[in-house]
């Protein structure tokens, strides 16, 4: 079960002369749920969007299934067909319909025909309870429906794994709870997730990893009982006590 | 011979109908057919010219971006600095003289408005391209689209509608600034009018006709483009995919599985 699909060695990203993270080793297995928690800041969307390479690392490497996504030969839009992303920001295609917005990947990237992408679409946004809008635009939805087409979206392209970038922070708070839903049912599928979340209880109870990070650095990185329930850096402790207070 | 104003507009319309049409028909086939391949020139070029490139790309790219993006600046700025009537001298004459090239004024005048146009064009498209939400880019690119077909499918699709009514705007002008081309001898509408008023000596009445044949032309140019940006924008409600009386639960995706 063990397999590792994505290892991050020595990362490091600057914007400028701010250094975002700093030296920066984590790695994921197949089937893991990992949540990435910490304050605003701390680098943990970064470090995301360093693993799809929507930000190019300053320095450092990233593997998946052992071969580096930055090698010369490596085929960066083949890799990112098989990483999905969901974003905190939703970036529906704003121009297509809900249905062709998970349909437009399937044809283009994978050469799937129409009839076997649209199958897909439907399958997956009935899933995510999406099914009854497919003709809308998605200026139409409100966000918690915009945030589960999106998710279907990456879902249609069958990735290994999907990186979630706080998925839920632009919603409003009735609506987290029908995003939370779809991907506490996605862990529960098996699918291998990276989460930057200010979701605790997603954390705690739906993730099997925690990692939290700190000013640029992985300050921890454990299972969820171990860092809710005996958290080792005083930084950790405060962290957590601030955001449960919250909760 | 008429004695009052509109009996003289009366007589001009009888008499010069036919010639008035075909000043206007040419006029509107030169516009429309230049507001297209200028369209056509700024998009390209505007493309070009927000491919992003990086200290990660190739020497080899990027110095080939440098150059063509050099080339298509130096374009932009000189056919957006200079008058169109000089560049239809400059063009129209330099063009026999320079490679004996024997344009007719009709040909000349398509090359001019539409090579004009594309440098405004070229300068709206970038704008209607770098206007759209970078994240749209992000999204694209995450599912694995290359540059091409994030540009094709998800960027030109919105950008295109985002300049609508920009592109509206440069056809009225290039409608109006046809006017121009009477000095390479184009038989448009301001040709066609400068004749028939030379003839009669009767400027005013008969660029009165003039005036109410362009102001006909740029309207119902412009009510026709307000059309198409509606159908483009499609209905402002959705249909209901199949059954309206699945339980709100469904709906929500809770109950499932």
């Amino acid at each position: 079960m063990n397999t590792e699909i994505i290892k991050v060695s020595h990362l490091e990203k600057k914007f400028g002369d701010h250094l975002v993270l700093k030296d920066i080793d984590f790695l994921a297995n197949k089937g893991d749920v990992i949540s990435i928690i910490g304050s605003s800041g701390s680098g943990k969307s970064t470090l995301l969007r360093c693993i799809n390479l929507l930000e190019k690392p300053t320095s450092g490497s990233i593997y998946f299934h052992g071969n580096d996504i930055q090698s010369q030969g490596f085929s960066l839009t083949e890799y990112r067909s098989k990483v999905g992303m969901v974003f905190q920001s939703f970036n529906l295609f704003n121009n297509l319909s809900v249905l062709d917005n998970c349909i437009v990947g399937q044809q283009k990237v994978l050469k799937r025909s129409h009839k076997e992408a649209e199958e897909k679409a439907m399958d997956y946004l009935t899933k995510v309870g999406m099914s009854q809008y497919i003709h809308a635009k998605p200026k139409q939805i409100s966000g918690g429906q915009k945030q589960r087409v999106a998710i279907a979206r990456g879902l249609c392209m069958d990735p290994e794994v999907l990186l979630f970038d706080e998925p839920t922070s632009a919603l409003d708070p009735e609506m987290v709870g029908e995003v939370m839903e779809v991907m506490r049912r996605l862990a529960i599928s098996g699918l291998t997730m990276l989460v930057v979340t200010h979701e605790m209880s997603f954390a705690r109870d739906v993730s099997n990893r925690v990692v939290f990070m700190d000013q640029g650095v992985i300050v921890e990185d454990t299972v969820p009982d171990e860092i809710f329930n005996n958290p080792k850096t005083e930084r950790t402790r405060e962290f957590l006590a601030r955001m449960l207070q919250k909760n | 011979m008429p004695t009052s104003f509109f009996g003289w507009v009366v007589f001009f319309c009888k008499k010069y109908g036919v010639f008035f049409l075909r000043g206007a028909g040419n006029t509107l086939l030169i516009s429309i057919i230049s507001t297209i391949l200028g369209f056509i020139i700024g998009l390209a070029v505007a493309v070009v010219r927000t491919v992003p490139i990086d200290e990660h790309d190739t020497k080899f790219r990027r110095i080939f971006y440098k150059v063509v993006q050099g080339i298509f600046v130096a374009y932009i700025e000189i056919f957006r600095g200079t008058p169109m009537i000089v560049q239809a001298m400059v063009i129209y004459y330099g063009s026999a003289e320079l490679w004996g090239l024997d344009l007719s004024p009709f040909a000349a005048a398509l090359l001019i408005v539409s090579v004009n146009t594309g440098a405004y064009m070229a300068e709206i498209a970038r704008g209607g391209i770098i206007s759209i939400d970078k994240g749209q880019t992000e999204a694209a690119q995450s599912i694995g689209m290359t540059h091409w077909q994030t540009m094709t499918t998800v960027i030109l699709p919105q950008a295109i509608r985002n300049i609508l009514p920009s592109i509206g705007n440069e056809f009225v002008v290039n409608i109006k600034d046809t006017s121009v081309l009477n000095v390479i001898s184009v038989t448009e509408l301001f040709f066609m009018s400068k004749s028939a008023a030379g003839t009669y000596m009767k400027y005013f009445e008969v660029f009165f006709i003039t005036c109410v044949i362009y102001f006909v032309l740029t309207f119902t140019v412009t009510r026709l483009l307000l059309v198409i940006e509606k159908k483009i924008d499609g209905p402002d409600s959705f249909i209901i995919h199949g059954s309206q009386t699945t339980p709100e639960g469904i709906i929500e995706g809770i109950e499932e599985k």
